[in-house]
Formats: C-alpha cells, sequence, structure tokens
C-alpha cells in the first residue's frame, strides 16, 4: 500500500467512524440498565440488558407510553411510510404523463405552478392543511395522515425529466400497435421507469419515515403515535412520576426508528444507484 | 391488399411553415414506392401522414376505398419500421412482436402461430425469449420487421430502417426486404435518402424536394429521362455532372469550351448541360480535355475526376467533372484527356426553374 493510498483510507476510516460511532454509542448504551447510565453516562461497551429492554420496548404495555408499545408505533410509522411514497409515486408518475404526453393548453404554466410549490415546505400550509383535514373529521386517521403530504413537485419533476428522454418512436410505434393512453402508461412507461420508481420510493420512504409535525399534529390518539414522535414523547412519559429518567428505552426507541430505513437502503440500494446514474433507455 | 391513393395532400405546421406543399400519388396494390429526397424534404412528414403519427392539413388520403383522414394509426391497417427500431426495451422479442396483436384481443394461439411464422421468415426464431439490448443491429432490425409482418397490414411502413446498420448490413437487409415484400405481396412506402437503396428497391420513385413530388416513376425511367435539374443531380451515383453554358444559336458554350451537336435551345439564357459519367468516353479525337486530378479505384471500374479545361464554374473555379472507365483506365495525375459524348444521351435544363429542355 502506498502513501497516498494510506492518506485515503485514514480519511475514509475517520469519516465512516464519525458517522457511525454515534448509532453505536446509542446502540451500546441502550442495552445497559437505567442505574449504570445515570451514573457513569453513556456507554461504548455493550451492556447485559439487550434482551430486557427491547423485550419491554416492544412487546410489554406501558413498557413506553402508557398502554401503546413499539410494535404498534413501528406499524404506524410503516405505514405512513409505505402509504407516502406509494401515494407520491403515483400521483407524480401521473401527473408527469399528463404533463409530457398530453397537449393541453396551460401544461407547461401548470407544470411551473406545480415545480413552485417546491419552494412552499409544509410547515408554510400546516394550518389550512390541518383545518381542511380536521373539518373532514380525519384527524387521527391514516387517510388524514398521508393523503395530505403526497402531492409531491420533486417527484413529478423526476418523473417529467425521465420521460422527456424516453424516445418518442415508442410512443408512436405503441400507436400504431393499437396501444391506449393507458396502455402505453402501464405497458411501455411503466416497466421502463422500473428503477427511476424503486429510487424514488425509497427516498420517499425514507423522507416519510421521517415525518414528525404532521403527524405529531394529526394525532392526538397514543395509538397512532408513529416512532419518531413516540421518541419525543418517550422522555415526557419516563420523567413522570419521580421514577429513574428510562433512557436506555429511548436510545432503543431511536435504534429501531433508523433501523426500516436503513434496512430499505441497503436491501434496495442496487436499484437505488441504478436509478439515480442510468441514462440508457 | 389495397392501394394508397394521396390526393392535393397538403401540411402546414402552426407556425406556418409548409411541410407538404399539394402532393398526389396512386400507389397500386403491392407496389414499392420509395420517397426519396435530401434530408428537410418532407418525405418522412409525408410518410407519418399516411402512418396517422401527424395530421393532414388538407387534401385526402386513402387506404383501398377507404379514406383514413381521421382515422386513429391502431386503425389504419398499418405497421410502421422505424429508423431506430424503436422496440419496447422491457419486452423480450416475443413481447415486442405479440404487442399489438395483444392490444387487438387476438388469442393466444393464433398469436403465437402469427409470431413464430414470423420469427422463422425472418430468421429470429432462435431469439424470442431475449430482451433487444442481447440482439445486434440487424437482428433489431428483423424484430422490428418482425413486428411489423405478424400484424398482416395492408400497407408497410419504413422510414429511413437501415440508416442505423453498417454498409455490409444495410446491403445484405436491403435484398431481403426487396424479396420479402415481393413475397407477401403488401404495398410498401419507403423512406430512405439514400439512392442507392431508392433505386435498387423501388418499383416506382418518387423524388420529393422542399415538400412536393418533383417526378415519380420507375428508377431507371428518372435515370435516363430526368423532368428537373433536381431530379438528375439526385439521382445516379457518381453524380451526374452539371455544366454551366450558355447557347449562341450553334453551339454550348462556356469560357473557351464549344460543344456543337444542340439545336432548338433558348439563346441568351443560363443553361445548364448534364453528362452523366458514364456517358463520357475517352476518345483522341474529343470535343474536350480533361486534366486529371484523382483516380478512384472501385475494382470492377475506375472513376477518374478532373478540371474541365477552359471552362470555369460559376464561382470562376475550375469545373470538375467525373468519368467512368474499366479499371485499365489508369491516367497518371495531370495528365490530359480527350473525351467526347453523344450529345443525345446528354441533358440540357433550364438554369432558373430546372426545367429539362433536351
Amino acid at each position: 500500500m502506498n502513501r497516498s493510498s494510506i492518506t485515503t483510507h485514514l480519511i475514509l476510516i475517520c469519516g465512516a467512524l464519525f458517522m457511525t460511532l454515534p448509532v453505536w454509542v446509542a446502540f451500546a448504551t441502550s442495552t445497559h440498565a437505567p442505574e449504570t447510565i445515570l451514573r457513569e453516562g453513556l456507554q461504548i461497551l455493550p451492556g447485559g440488558h439487550f434482551f430486557e429492554t427491547y423485550n419491554e420496548v416492544l412487546f410489554v404495555e406501558g413498557g413506553v407510553m402508557k398502554k401503546v408499545t413499539a410494535t404498534q408505533m413501528l406499524k404506524n410509522s410503516l405505514i405512513l411510510g409505505v402509504g407516502f411514497a406509494v401515494g407520491k409515486v403515483v400521483i407524480s408518475m401521473l401527473a408527469a404523463y399528463a404533463i409530457v404526453y398530453f397537449r393541453f393548453r396551460l401544461a407547461v404554466p401548470l407544470f411551473w405552478i406545480i415545480f413552485m410549490t417546491l419552494l412552499l415546505p409544509l410547515e408554510v400550509r400546516i394550518i389550512p392543511s390541518y383545518e381542511v383535514v380536521a373539518n373532514m373529521g380525519l384527524l387521527d386517521t391514516y387517510t388524514g395522515l398521508i393523503v395530505p403530504l403526497i402531492a409531491s413537485a420533486t417527484g413529478t419533476f423526476f418523473f417529467r425529466q425521465f420521460f422527456r428522454s424516453v424516445p418518442d418512436e415508442l410512443l408512436e410505434a405503441a400507436r400504431l400497435d393499437g396501444a391506449t393512453s393507458w396502455g402505453f402508461f402501464i405497458d411501455i412507461l411503466v416497466p421502463l421507469s422500473k428503477t427511476m420508481i424503486a429510487a424514488i420510493l425509497i427516498i420517499m420512504f425514507v423522507v416519510g419515515w421521517n415525518q414528525y409535525l404532521w403527524p405529531l399534529i394529526m394525532t392526538t390518539k397514543e395509538e397512532n403515535y408513529t416512532l419518531v414522535i413516540g421518541i419525543k414523547q418517550i422522555y415526557q412519559v419516563l420523567n413522570e412520576g419521580g421514577e429513574l429518567p428510562q433512557f436506555q428505552k429511548a436510545f432503543a426507541l431511536t435504534i429501531l426508528a433508523t433501523l426500516p430505513p436503513v434496512l430499505v437502503v441497503l436491501v434496495f440500494q442496487n436499484w437505488f444507484v441504478k436509478g439515480l446514474v442510468e441514462s440508457e433507455k | 391488399m389495397s392501394g394508397v391513393t394521396l390526393k392535393s395532400v397538403r401540411k402546414t405546421y402552426p407556425n406556418g411553415a409548409e411541410a407538404i406543399r399539394g402532393v398526389d400519388m396512386d400507389i397500386k396494390s403491392g407496389e414499392m414506392i420509395v420517397f426519396v429526397g435530401p434530408s428537410g424534404c418532407g418525405k418522412s412528414t409525408l410518410l407519418r401522414m399516411v402512418a396517422g403519427l401527424e395530421s393532414i392539413t388538407s387534401g385526402e388520403i386513402s387506404i383501398g376505398e377507404r379514406v383514413i383522414n381521421d382515422v386513429s394509426p391502431s386503425e389504419r391497417d398499418v405497421a410502421m419500421v422505424f429508423q431506430n427500431y424503436a422496440l419496447y426495451p422491457h419486452m423480450s422479442v416475443r413481447g415486442n412482436m405479440s404487442y399489438g396483436l395483444k392490444n387487438r384481443k387476438m388469442n393466444k394461439t393464433e398469436i403465437d402461430k402469427r409470431v413464430n411464422d414470423a420469427a422463422k421468415m425472418l430468421k429470429i426464431d432462435a431469439f424470442l425469449d431475449r430482451q433487444p439490448n442481447q440482439l445486434s443491429g440487424g437482428q433489431r432490425q428483423r424484430v422490428a420487421m418482425g413486428r411489423a409482418i405478424v400484424r398482416n397490414p395492408q400497407v408497410f411502413l419504413f422510414d429511413e430502417p437501415l440508416s442505423n446498420l453498417d454498409a455490409k448490413l444495410r446491403v445484405q437487409m436491403r435484398i431481403e426486404i426487396k424479396k420479402l415484400q415481393r413475397r407477401m405481396d403488401v404495398t410498401s412506402i419507403y423512406v430512405t435518402h439514400d439512392q442507392t437503396e431508392a433505386m435498387t428497391l423501388a418499383d416506382r420513385l418518387a423524388v420529393i424536394n422542399e415538400g412536393m413530388v418533383e417526378q415519380m416513376g420507375a428508377p431507371m425511367e428518372l435515370y435516363s429521362d430526368p423532368k428537373t435539374l433536381f431530379v438528375a443531380s439526385f439521382i445516379g451515383a457518381p453524380q451526374i455532372n452539371l455544366i454551366p453554358v450558355t447557347y449562341d444559336g450553334k453551339t454550348l458554350n462556356n469560357g473557351d469550351l464549344k460543344l456543337a451537336g444542340f439545336t432548338n435551345l433558348p439563346e441568351n439564357t443560363d443553361l445548364v448541360l448534364g453528362v452523366r459519367p458514364d456517358v463520357l468516353t475517352h476518345n483522341t479525337a474529343g470535343q474536350f480535355g480533361l486534366r486529371v486530378d484523382l483516380v478512384e479505384q472501385h475494382g470492377g471500374e475506375n472513376l477518374v475526376y478532373g478540371a474541365l479545361k477552359g471552362a470555369k464554374n460559376e464561382d470562376g473555379d475550375e469545373l470538375e467533372i467525373c468519368l467512368k472507365g474499366g479499371k485499365e483506365m489508369l491516367p497518371s495525375l495531370d495528365e490530359s484527356l480527350q473525351l467526347s459524348f453523344d450529345p443525345a444521351t446528354a441533358f440540357v435544363f433550364r438554369k432558373d426553374t430546372g426545367e429539362r429542355l433536351i
């Protein structure tokens, strides 16, 4: 190994440690008893309470919240993440399809209007959105949690760019082959966009999973909490009643909350990279 | 089978650009028609109008007895082969070929039978389950043709199908397309800018220029009897020699060059004399001289390029002409050759209108 390669590796190792060490500390700490944490602070080596902590967090009522277990919150988060990602992909593919392939008046201005909503984050419209959802009686439902979030300018933009790079001849060949507009979309465009869809699904799943503000104001009942909210709530709950702060449970919840996005990215990383770099249609 | 009729067909784009400026054409059933012309002449647009991919501004296109102006592309009963093949990249060869039939709700056994028959005919039956990206250019081209054949259409449309292939394959596919078309006896329209392809494939050839049919006829008819300067210069390889001349009542003149044997031409008008390279002959008592610049040996024949002595082109430079000779004709550089031709085999055009006078 030559000198420059050693330097490169040193930098890489430092970077990797910088990224992974906090995660490791969180994990190691979550496997200790609350007394140890309170007495000695954060732990770098794993302790002996792994099964105890995680079992209590995941399966025992009152383990983290008054009655909801982390399993229920995990389920809520999964439904939000998947619904959010799938909804976004479906909506933005259909929007991009209309913008690229149908000649209607105002197609271009409409696209720019959609694109401009990128400038307006959820927080800007959160009060009107809440009002609408509340009036429709959708508070504390998955519908209310997911639907207001799925309109996506980013997704529409990516799919628009992708569809524009599909050669026109494919559309023409399909028209001669008697494909309907719907048929062309389902039979040709969707399969061609496979890797693109995968990439956007992954990104959006992670974004959806990490939603905090919207689920926080949308959900009033404990059983509708997502994991991300749960982490915040756990300190409050655990501090009540003058018990020992259950830091190990908070860390366990954090680790649990990071796992699904990590797994998704690990499993689908090939597709993900392909979708982002693929240029050949 | 049925023919195709075009009646004063026009195409004007919304921005006012006229792509097709009144085309009348009567294509007989089973005929192979080639549209040929320089790029941007409207030949592809015309083909796409027959296919239904471009709207028709005015006029009428009919296939058989049926006017198809407002019929959707899939119901016109035409099949098209595209320049870049336009195969569906995610479908197998079989999927590509059967997609159109599935959309027509044909039953599965019939689809299989048609796909297998067409694949056998095109010798692609070994690749039916491969994806297009696992095929070579020539094989993709065959799949594209297979996709057209299985539909069993009234009309085949070819949009420069061979231009993405290498030269050798192009010749081979050209022969196959011709054979296939003969065997299936389907009315076909073929668009190309390659005049060799046009000459060899066509039953009749339509030379298109600036959105109009300049001349239509059998390839040899266009070669030996061009109606305009454009047709004469477009058809024939190597290109016809064009010499700007004027007529003084006795001879055609350009500088010191004087050519006798022409009568009944307007005087004091700019004319263009067209002489095919193969009617020029080497003859010591020839009418004019050539200073050899270059000899191209093509194997069976040689092409001699050189400057015409005493004559100038429109820019006042030397006038380069070409002479086709046998392989024994190997003059050295700068050698002078005396040439002659039979005036009856030459054409004279008006320069301003391009109209042929003789």
